[in-house]
């Protein structure tokens, strides 16, 4: 099966990237050093192609509805013009996705959803429609940019009329960027300051270019694979695939936020059961012992093997090996100490508390 | 693509700088681009006897984990401390202060099977189709 190709696929190789396959689709894991572009985006701005990001939308009277049964957050609590992140859950209340859900309006609701996930989600979301509401696959209609680092908002503000300053953090609202009717959401996926846009594809070349043009005095760098995932995974966020999956729930993973008992939502029953009696929970560790830890690595306590690093790499901002990994709720505390298997050699670990990373919330 | 002419090469990407009855060994500038940002070099203690094809040590980048192969074999009679704390040398200076380990050479026939800087840098382009 050949690779899904974003708009920007002739952009990322114009600009060095080292192109792999990611959930079926090729995009650049990094152009030049993942390091720098990390660097890009914690000190200044830095733009990623997430065009691979598929989108669903509910049109229709019982939008709401439907949002308020597939999702485990809780739409009603949003305004218009607001996201929110949440999971769509399977009846055991494991994670069928992470999503962001933005309430356009009470009929239309727009959701962001993992690349690899979207032709399950939107199946899975269809089965469960009720009363007069359409569920609709727009991943083709959508390039996604994010825009992410202390001078995103100066870097964009550039080639809008829109006021950045006036969008919250999640929400968002309909603008044009260098023309082009747009999505601005001040969301994100590296704990920076910064905005996601969703436009039309045909526009993706231009609005890319021109974000070059206008983030130049700051140093901008478009950044990949490689430094979204260590950008996250400094922020504690869960990678779909990795650290979330159908063997998992929002409990579990440390997303209790996300999950409102006050309503229905397909799999509340198996989470209520499970509240309070938690086995296992995601934690965050880091490398006590030289080595950087790697997905997938075993983790042993006492001698025995007790859980696989579900995110594992190197922190550019600490200087040092971190992960996450699923641990029995009572070696879950910040301290408990374990060994991780570093190709064939024990390596001390220890749990900290969650995110490695302090930020300032945008 | 660096290749010094005064060093040899392996087919695993390492240079070596035979002096004598002892070879100074680091990974090349090739090596260091593929793997992109060194963020920790494993090394071997001084002392250690390996044979030629055995993993004396690993380079971790940000994306990925190397295993360094000895290219002769040989007793490690000294490694290079500064990379514990700069990794990043290896990136900045793979033929200079990002050398791994020096050797004393144990059967000193190996070193005809290494390449010349020509002959490395036909094998990459080869390598690369």
């Amino acid at each position: 099966m050949t690779s899904k190709k974003t708009p920007l696929n002739n952009e990322h190789k114009l600009r060095g990237g080292r192109m792999v396959e990611f959930a079926g689709w090729e995009l650049p894991v990094q152009y030049g050093s993942a390091v720098a572009e990390h660097h890009a985006v914690r000190e200044n701005v830095g733009v990623f192609d997430v065009s691979h990001m598929g989108q669903l939308e509910l049109v229709g009277p019982d939008a709401l509805a439907l949002a308020q049964k597939v999702t485990c957050n809780d739409v009603e609590r949003l305004s218009d013009g607001q996201a929110q992140y949440s999971a769509f859950l399977t009846v055991e209340g494991t994670f069928i996705d992470d999503i962001v859900v933005y309430r356009i309006n009470s009929e239309r609701i727009f959701i962001c959803v993992n690349a690899a996930t979207t032709e399950k989600d939107y199946q899975w979301v269809c089965s469960h429609q009720v009363g007069s509401v359409q569920v609709k696959n727009r991943s083709d209609s959508f390039a996604q940019l994010a825009i992410q680092g202390p001078r995103a908002e100066e870097v964009l503000q550039r080639l809008t009329d829109t006021d950045l300053g006036s969008i919250q953090f999640y929400w968002f609202t309909f603008g044009k960027v260098d023309g082009v009717e747009t999505l601005i959401s001040r969301t994100g996926y590296t704990g920076e300051k910064g905005f996601e846009i969703y436009l039309p594809p045909a526009s993706a070349e231009s609005v890319w270019q021109k974000l070059f043009d206008a983030g130049e005095e700051f140093g901008i760098l478009p950044a990949g694979l490689a430094a979204r995932n260590i950008l996250r995974l400094e922020m504690c966020y869960p990678l779909y695939g990795n650290d979330i999956d159908e063997a998992h729930t929002p409990l579990e993973a440390g997303l209790a936020w996300i999950v409102k008992f006050t309503k229905d939502f397909v799999g509340k029953d198996m989470l209520l059961l499970q509240k309070g009696n938690v086995k296992k929970k995601l934690s965050a560790f880091e490398m006590v012992d030289p080595g950087i830890v790697r997905d997938g690595y075993a983790v042993y306590s006492e001698g025995v093997s007790i859980a696989n690093v579900t995110s594992g790499g190197y922190s550019p901002s600490l200087g040092k090996s971190v992960g996450l990994v699923y641990v029995p709720s009572e070696l879950s505390h910040p301290g408990c100490s374990f060994e991780i298997d570093i190709r064939g050699s024990r390596r001390a670990a220890q749990i900290v508390k969650k995110p490695f990373l302090q930020k300032e919330r945008s | 693509m660096d290749t010094p002419e005064e060093l040899q090469y392996t087919k695993e990407h390492e240079w070596l700088m035979i002096e004598g009855n002892a070879a100074r060994i680091g990974i090349t500038d090739h090596a260091q681009q593929e793997l992109g940002d060194v963020v920790y070099v494993e090394l071997p203690d001084v002392g250690k006897t390996l044979d030629k094809g055995e993993s004396f040590g690993s380079v971790e980048s940000v994306k990925a984990v190397s295993e360094i192969y000895m290219p002769l074999s040989g007793t490690v009679t000294e490694v290079n401390e500064v990379l514990a704390d700069t990794p990043e040398e290896v990136n900045g200076s793979p033929y200079g202060d990002g050398w791994m380990i020096r050797i004393e050479i144990a059967d000193s026939s190996q070193i005809d099977q290494l390449m010349t800087p020509e002959e490395y840098v036909t094998y990459v382009e080869e390598e690369a189709g």
